[in-house]
This record gives C-alpha cells, sequence and structure tokens, in this order.
C-alpha cells in the first residue's frame, strides 16, 4: 500500500516497455530495414497478421483477466460478448446503415461520415454492458462450478442468436463488406496502421486496468477472491463488485469484437462458439490469472505454439496434419501448467528467482562483490 | 440497549434453524452464547451480522432496525464480526488482510487514525508485527486467528461479533485470546461471542445464553450459568475440565 522506489512507477514503466516494443515491431514491418520484414525474422513462421489479433485478443483477456484473477468469478461465455461488440459494430455499419437507418431517413448517415463507425464501437460497448449488467445480477449470485455452468449458457445463447439471426445477422455466413476505420480521410488500413491503433487501444486498457488493480477498488476485489464471507463481514459490497468488474470485463470484450469486427471485414458465428470462450479462458489462464501483464503473453503464447505447429510439425512428425497439432498443442498447454500452475508471467518471475539463488543471476550487478565478501565470511 | 432481537426465525430452505430467538447486548458487556453442535449460534451471528435474513423478527442496532440490511450496510453501522474458521484473506499478507478491515474507514476516518488502530492491533498481538509482510495462508491457526480478530478490530466496531474464536486453538492458544477479548471490553467494545467452549467463554462473559437446536432455553449471568446444573452436566462435564 505504501510503495517506495521504482515500485510506485512499476505501471508507467511497464506500459513504456510494452509500448517501445509495440513500436519497434510496428516499425520492423514499416520500414523493412536490410529488406526485411516481420515475418521473415520470426523465419515466415509468425505473421503480422497474428500481432494484430493478438492485439485484439489482449483486450478481451485483460477484462476476463481482472474478472477471473482478480474477483475470482469465471466466465465461459465471454466470447458472446465479444461477438455482440463484433455483431454491433458490422451490422451498424453496413446493412442498418445502407439498408436501414438511410431508407428510414434518407441521408441521415452521409457516406463520408467517417466517425460513424467509431460512435458504433461505443454504441456496442453500451448494448453489451447493458446485456451484462442484465444478466450479471441473477447469475452472479452463482458460484464456482455453477457460475461456470451460468455463463458457459448465456455465452452459448448469444452465439445461437447470431448463428439463427437468418437475415438480420446473416446466419452462417454472417455479414461481409464491414468498412475499415478511418480518422477523416486518413483510412486506418493497411494492415500495419491498424496494428498501431490495436496497441494503442490495448496498451490504454492494461494502463486503466493495472491503476482498477491498485485501487481500493482492486483492493475490494482480491478479497472478493480470498474470501466472499470474510469480503462481506468487512463491509465490501460484493454482489456490486462483482457486477461491475462483470460488466467492466465484457466492455473490454466488445472492445475487442467491434476492432477484429473492422480489421476482419466479415463477422460470422465460427469464432464466437463455446471453443471461442473457452480459449480465452486458456489464454488469461496461462498468462497468470492475477496478472494484467500476463494477458498479452498469455495470448501470444498461444497464437505462437499454434502457428509453430502448423508450420514446422509435419516436417518433424512426417504426415502430420491438424489433429497432430490438436494433440501436441494439449500436451503443451498440460507441460506449463503443471510446471507453472500460476501461469507464465509468475512462472517467469519465479524462474528468475530461482536462477538468482543458483548464483546464475545476481541482483543489481553487484554480484561479484557480494560473492567474495561470502567467501571471506566463509 | 445496544442491540437487541426479538423473536428472529431464520431458515436455511426448508430447515428451520433459529426459532423465535431473543437477547440482547448492553454497552460495553460481553455476552457469550453456548451450545453444541448445529445448536444454531452461528445462524444467530450470521443473523445479526446480515450475511443471513430472518423471516419473521426484528432486530435493533442502537434502537434502529437492521434486519433487512446487506452485511456490508452493517459493517458501515458499526457491527463487525469475526467469522467462524477465520476466514482470513490467504493470498494477501498480514498488514492488507489488517488494512482490509478498514475497507470502509479509507477515506471516511483521518489515514493517522487508522494506522493508531493498526498500532493498537500490533501492541495487543506482537506476533502480527514480526509477520506482517507474511500471507496470510502462512500463519499457523492461532495466528490466523489472532490476525482475523485483528482485522474485525480494524473497523473500529462498536459490537465485535466473534463465532467461535477458540476453535481447533491449543489451551494456551485460547487463554490468550481470551485474555485480549477482556482487554477489549477495557477499551469500551462490546462483545458478543459464541463459543462451544463454554466454560472459557463464560468465565470471561458477564452474561450468557445457552441454545439447542434453534431455541434460546436458558439464559442469565455468567455466575448463575457456571452454577447452574443442567448447564454443568451438558456442557461443563462433571468432573470439570
Amino acid at each position: 500500500m505504501r510503495t517506495e522506489g521504482w515500485k510506485r512507477h512499476q505501471t508507467s514503466i511497464g506500459i513504456g516497455v510494452l509500448a517501445i516494443v509495440v513500436l519497434v515491431l510496428g516499425w520492423i514491418e514499416m520500414a523493412e530495414p536490410m529488406g526485411l520484414d516481420f515475418s521473415d525474422l520470426t523465419g515466415g513462421i509468425v505473421t503480422f497478421d497474428t500481432m494484430v489479433r493478438v492485439g485484439i485478443l489482449t483486450i478481451v483477456v485483460v477484462g476476463l483477466n481482472l474478472l477471473m484473477g482478480h474477483a475470482g468469478q469465471i466466465s465461459l461465455g465471454q466470447a458472446g460478448f465479444y461477438a455482440i461488440g463484433a455483431y454491433v459494430s458490422a451490422i451498424m455499419t453496413t446493412r442498418a446503415a445502407n439498408r436501414g437507418i438511410n431508407v428510414l431517413f434518407p441521408g441521415a448517415i452521409p457516406k463520408d461520415w467517417w466517425w460513424w463507425p467509431w460512435l458504433m464501437i461505443f454504441a456496442g460497448m453500451v448494448v453489451t454492458g447493458g446485456v451484462a449488467y442484465l444478466i450479471g445480477k441473477p447469475i452472479l449470485s452463482l458460484r464456482g462450478h455453477y457460475l461456470a455452468m451460468g455463463t458457459l449458457g448465456v455465452g452459448l445463447i448469444i452465439f445461437v442468436l447470431f448463428r439463427e439471426g437468418s437475415t438480420f445477422t446473416g446466419a452462417f455466413d454472417g455479414i461481409a463488406s464491414v468498412p475499415r476505420l478511418s480518422i477523416g480521410s486518413f483510412e486506418i488500413w493497411p494492415r500495419d496502421r491498424y496494428y498501431f491503433l490495436v496497441w494503442a487501444v490495448a496498451l490504454g486498457i492494461m494502463w486503466l486496468s493495472l491503476n482498477i488493480v491498485d485501487s481500493r477498488v482492486g483492493r475490494a476485489l482480491r478479497a472478493i477472491e480470498g474470501s466472499e464471507v470474510a469480503a462481506n463481514t468487512i463491509g465490501v459490497d460484493i454482489d456490486k463488485f462483482k457486477l461491475q468488474v462483470f460488466v467492466l470485463s465484457t466492455v473490454y470484450a466488445s472492445i475487442g469484437g467491434s476492432l477484429y469486427a473492422h480489421y476482419q471485414t466479415l463477422v460470422n458465428p465460427a469464432p464466437f462458439g463455446f471453443v471461442g470462450s473457452l480459449d480465452l479462458v486458456i489464454m488469461a489462464a496461462l498468462g497468470g490469472l492475477a496478472s494484467v501483464w500476463g494477458a498479452p503473453f498469455g495470448v501470444g503464447i498461444i497464437y505462437a505454439i499454434k502457428e509453430i505447429l502448423r508450420a514446422r510439425l509435419h516436417q518433424v512428425l512426417h504426415g502430420a496434419g491438424g489433429e497432430h497439432e490438436i494433440i501436441v498443442f494439449g500436451l503443451l498447454l498440460v507441460l506449463i501448467m503443471i510446471f507453472m500452475p500460476q501461469g507464465l508471467s509468475f512462472g517467469v518471475t519465479k524462474a528468475f528467482g530461482w536462477l538468482r539463488t543458483r548464483g546464475v543471476l545476481r541482483r543489481g550487478g553487484g554480484g561479484e562483490e557480494m560473492e567474495s565478501q561470502v567467501e571471506q565470511a566463509a | 440497549m445496544l442491540l437487541e432481537v426479538k423473536n428472529i426465525n431464520t431458515y436455511y430452505g426448508n430447515i428451520h434453524a433459529l426459532r423465535d430467538v431473543s437477547l440482547y447486548v448492553d454497552q460495553g458487556e460481553i455476552v457469550a452464547v453456548i451450545g453444541g453442535n448445529g445448536a444454531g449460534k452461528t445462524t444467530l451471528l450470521n443473523t445479526v451480522s446480515g450475511v443471513l435474513h430472518s423471516r419473521t423478527g426484528e432486530i435493533l442496532f442502537e434502537g434502529q432496525a437492521i434486519t433487512k440490511l446487506s452485511a456490508d450496510k452493517v459493517v458501515h453501522l458499526g457491527i463487525s464480526q469475526v467469522p467462524e474458521r477465520r476466514q482470513i484473506f490467504s493470498t494477501l499478507n498480514v498488514l492488507d488482510n489488517l488494512l482490509l478491515g478498514a475497507y470502509l474507514r479509507h477515506g471516511r476516518d483521518p489515514k493517522e487514525e487508522i494506522w493508531k488502530d493498526l498500532d493498537f492491533v500490533f501492541e495487543i498481538f506482537p506476533i502480527l508485527k514480526d509477520r506482517q509482510k507474511q500471507m496470510g495462508g502462512t500463519l499457523s491457526g492461532g495466528e490466523q486467528q489472532m490476525l482475523a480478530l485483528g482485522r474485525g478490530l480494524m473497523a473500529k466496531p462498536q459490537l465485535l461479533l466473534l463465532d467461535e474464536p477458540s476453535l481447533g486453538l491449543a489451551p494456551l492458544l485460547v487463554r490468550e485470546i481470551f485474555r485480549v477479548a477482556s482487554e477489549l471490553r477495557e477499551h469500551g467494545t462490546t462483545i458478543l461471542l459464541v463459543e462451544q467452549n463454554a466454560r472459557a467463554a463464560l468465565r470471561l462473559a458477564d452474561r450468557g445464553y445457552v441454545m439447542e437446536t434453534g431455541n434460546v432455553v436458558l439464559e442469565g449471568t455468567s455466575k448463575e450459568l457456571l452454577g447452574d446444573k443442567r448447564v454443568e452436566e451438558a456442557y461443563l462435564g462433571v468432573s470439570g475440565s
């Protein structure tokens, strides 16, 4: 609570470092130093497209992180809220704009109103948050497995509604030709421009979340995670906080969904089903549940493993196809969870501590001095 | 009268856990509720603190009805519960556990006062001061009970509800906890205590109630109850412990 030294600036420093990494990667892609772009540097395995997708899902996973890691409430239906954001953006910037609103009110949305999609991202947040608020009240009184089942059900209902939405949601085919985002006449495309937008939003959301975690609200959430009974008896309004963090996490999901819609320019139900929700939970768990920092790494690792397996597995194992990738993928997940049960971010911290005790790493460069002192003392 | 409980009936679904229970606590008193397993003691405390709600009856705190209030509102009014089996925050360190006890006071009371109360808790439980950077979950059972009690005190309650503070503790630690409770009375804290350890509880308390299967079957001053034949047979053991 009373932190001193560099710890007080931990959040700003961390975000700054991450921002520099994002800038450097973006610069490599744009400037192609020595004629090498981003995917060349990874041997053609990880494409720049992946980096954009990691950014989008980081936004969603940070929300799940707050909900699961800090408040201790699970959601197996997060992809449903991700879908609401995507569909609100997709529907409102295509058929609703062209065939709905402009037919009822001719000229209500002129062709050059570039801010309409941005407004609809906001509308998606409001709709998603509203739905989550209404659902959250009854569903968050469930605990543990029951909450998992409840949120699973909610996610599936949303998924099915979009899949069966006939012409309104485009059913299986979804909605095509979602417009690109632009500011005035400045289009946020090609991909590298979109990459910067996505990561700016992701970093902003991480910064916001880190500040929430560090506040009185964050302490209340951790208290709820520790023991709901005890949190209640020290005066924490647990129902209110659970609902707030749930709504916040779904609003994050909605932002991610909207950014996805404008990136893919095509929205169909496929990524929003149960597997989608499960992937999100795995990413959050892998990154480290009580760590906002874990989110980009959890998402990144999952993507990296998948892409590396896709690109290389068939070279190692002759004739290996998609189903073998899934087996190896599952195996890797199990191994990571056995050796780093608290997720990557904590696993790395632990590994550093272990190396330090083994004398491989020393704190602050004073290593040799310390060692000689130890020798003298001995 | 600081707390008055009038004919409350609390249910778990269809199970009638409290039957027309009435009791009162005066300012500055220690009142003990004793009884065996399943007598409804914890249910009683949870109903007072708002974790559970009674179907009928009334609970008054300083003359104000708190029957329907949620637990966090009840804490606001000055009732702090130290829950059964301690329920400390095991992933937070001792200091954070204690500061969370003052959760509602942050931004309301001046910081110095909260730190002063923290010093008071460290004074009565010096071991907590030594362990303040340690995770709550790594403390021993006795230390966890002290932490839970300290956390309850950080809310600066007018009425402290203690649920089985002696549960699972060695006799020496039980004595220590009860010594602190009587010290708190000197500082003006009123305590409603629920215990299976009837002898220790009644020696500490001014008055007591005996509960059986959801009913209050006996009440009186601690002296009366300690001398009562029925209490002696049922809860104290004829030979004494």
